[in-house]
């Protein structure tokens, strides 16, 4: 079924969608916990610690600390949402989630602001661009990073009410809105915004408003235009990979190593199941610098017009 | 469960130890060096301690042990099948697939371990966040962890300490099984630990030092403890030996991960049958 979706003017972080939704949560559900590292302001924890003290726990600037903890407040029912930057989230607590939250396979959430290129002018210590690779490669582990304000709302309540191991990842510019706030969403289970038999476009969080612009400069060539949201890249949605097989070509768009990522994902099902090419626009398997995020996308070729230069390309 | 007498728990250790180095005999696998230090510990714990209730392993209310030095899970092992958390035909199935004994505790495989171990340093930080759970749930549990003094080098456990300091956790208490061998040879060569003891009191806790392999001592320090109230978590540093209660294993660094051969474990069982000296 298609998606409904409107790109309006207003902008919005999708880390505030966080911020707002699980404020919500826990006030429906006691169990629900943050577990902040220090960074809740940036983090958009701050409100939840303030309304909901007695579900917040802040363990200081101890990251390892925090994933055994969270596994611990798990044990007993609880829902922690552990909330922190993506680099430290998924690297530094790497092997504890594994040891501690994926192997006994218990309901913690890694929920985590900053992700991508945009954490841009703190430079290459703080960019994450292996997270979602890295965290794929658990078993047990879901990996989301939605798109907009709204999805970011729907995602994370689906990740309260999923059973286990969550890895959530929020970005810290702003991006258009582009669903409606009563867009429904699963995990697991992708987007189409626009159907079409030419090309297929495949991107995630801040750079589906990038692919969105693109496929309408390249339908107005009169390419037809496959667009999918992949908010979800574990469990990869295969039938919806599979769905744009017919188009032959297939592009896909994430602010992230083009290793592991949203690309390597998608091209998995691709080698397996065959009949398209597949072109991964992303980090070129490099670390950032300190330079503006829009910058950044630039040197990376994460922009709009490399989007149609790309499916030119495939196009000839 | 009646309370049993100080001559009955170590009639318990002894059948423990016997259990665990059975295990490791016929896995030919395993840990029994660290198993034998933790044993009479384990053995206060499970027969005479914890509110748990071996048929309901999951009931809400019960004491939580978490075992960071998760390696030494024989012995662990050997309380849950004499305390008939897992039937006793299961003895023979350590390392085996499929088996509830995973060669390092796994919660989803066997019943009675409350959270999986086995990678270092990480256990204190999952019983902090069970005792502050108990905490914000106005539940009356304990959260007991036992910590090798080799993984009190791994940087969480004190990241861990200074959160049950923060959070005023006299629900938690942690036994060190100091017993100064690591693999590669003793704690203070390997990376000194200074005064464990010393260490957990900078960090907030009511600290104890004693002998880790004295039923007694353990049964008394446990009693003292048992209703204090204070805000802080506990720590209680044990001097053990490595290898207690067989001969040729006592202090040896070699028997932290070695299994013994058949005269080796023939010799063993009846050493340990004679209890401690």
């Amino acid at each position: 079924m298609m998606s409904t979706y409107n790109v309006t003017e207003k902008k919005i972080a999708t880390r505030e969608g966080f911020g707002h939704e699980i404020v919500e949560l826990g006030k429906k559900n006691k169990n629900i916990y943050v577990v902040d590292i220090d960074i809740g302001k940036s983090c958009k924890t701050t409100e939840f610690a303030n309304q909901l003290p007695n579900q917040h726990i802040n363990v200081g600037i101890a990251e390892q600390n925090a994933a055994g903890l969270a596994a611990g407040l798990a044990t007993t029912g609880k829902i922690p949402f552990i909330s922190t930057y993506a680099v430290f989230g998924s690297l530094r607590m790497l092997e504890q989630i594994r040891q501690e939250v994926c192997y006994p396979h218990l309901n913690v959430k890694i929920a985590c602001s900053h992700g991508g290129l945009t954490p841009a002018n703190d430079g290459g210590s703080h960019q994450a661009i292996e997270d979602m690779g890295v965290l794929r490669t658990v078993p047990n582990m879901t990996v989301i990073m939605a798109a907009d304000y709204h999805s970011t709302r729907k995602l994370v309540a689906k990740a309260a009410e999923h059973y286990g191991p969550v890895y959530l990842r929020f970005t810290r510019d702003t991006v258009p809105v582009i669903y409606g706030e009563d867009e429904e969403f699963e995990i697991g289970k992708a987007k189409k915004l626009k159907d079409g038999k030419d090309i297929a476009i495949i991107a995630n969080g801040d750079t589906l408003h990038l692919a969105l612009k693109a496929s309408e400069l390249l339908e107005n060539e009169g390419v037809s235009v496959k667009l999918l949201d992949f908010h979800t890249i574990k469990p990869l949605d295969r039938e919806a990979v599979v769905d744009c097989l017919s188009t032959g070509r297939i592009i896909t768009v994430e602010d992230h190593n083009i290793l592991n990522g949203l690309g390597s994902a998608v091209s998995e099902v691709v080698a397996e199941e065959g009949g398209a090419v597949v072109r991964r626009i992303g980090v070129q398997d490099k670390f950032g610098e300190s330079a503006p995020y829009e910058k950044l996308l630039e040197m990376n070729g994460i922009t709009i017009d490399n989007i149609v230069a790309t499916a030119h390309s495939l196009l000839k | 469960m009646t309370k049993p007498s100080i001559e009955e728990l170590k009639q318990k250790a002894i059948d423990l130890r016997q259990t665990a180095i059975t295990m490791i005999y016929e896995a030919q696998s395993g840990h029994p060096g660290g198993s034998l230090s933790a044993a009479d510990i384990i053995t206060a714990l499970y027969f005479k301690e914890m509110n748990i209730d071996p048929a309901n392993p999951k009931w809400e209310d019960r004491d939580r042990f978490v075992l960071s030095k998760g390696h030494v899970c024989p012995i662990q092992y050997a309380a849950l099948l004499h305390r008939g958390f897992v039937p006793m035909e299961k003895v023979h199935t350590l390392r085996q697939y499929g088996s509830p004994f995973q060669g390092h505790p796994d919660m989803k495989k066997c019943p009675g371990i409350d959270i999986s171990t086995g990678s270092l340093g990480q256990g204190l930080s999952c019983a902090v966040g069970m005792a502050i759970a108990g905490k914000r749930d106005d539940k009356s549990y304990r959260v007991f962890a036992m910590l090798g003094d080799g993984e009190c080098q791994e940087g969480q456990i004190w990241e861990a300490a200074q959160t049950a300091n923060k959070y005023q956790l006299d629900n938690l208490i942690v036994f060190v099984d100091d017993n100064n061998l690591q693999i590669d040879g003793t704690c203070d060569e390997i990376m000194p630990n200074l005064d464990l003891e010393l260490k957990f009191k900078a960090f907030g806790f009511d600290t104890r030092r004693i002998d880790g392999h004295d039923m007694q001592q353990i049964v008394d320090t446990l009693d003292e403890i048992r209703n204090i109230q204070h805000g802080k978590p506990i720590c209680i540093v044990c001097n053990t030996v490595k290898g207690r209660g067989v001969s040729f294993m006592e202090d040896v660094c070699n028997w932290h991960g070695v299994a013994p051969k058949e005269a080796e474990y023939l010799q063993a069982l009846e050493e340990i049958a004679g209890g401690l000296k």
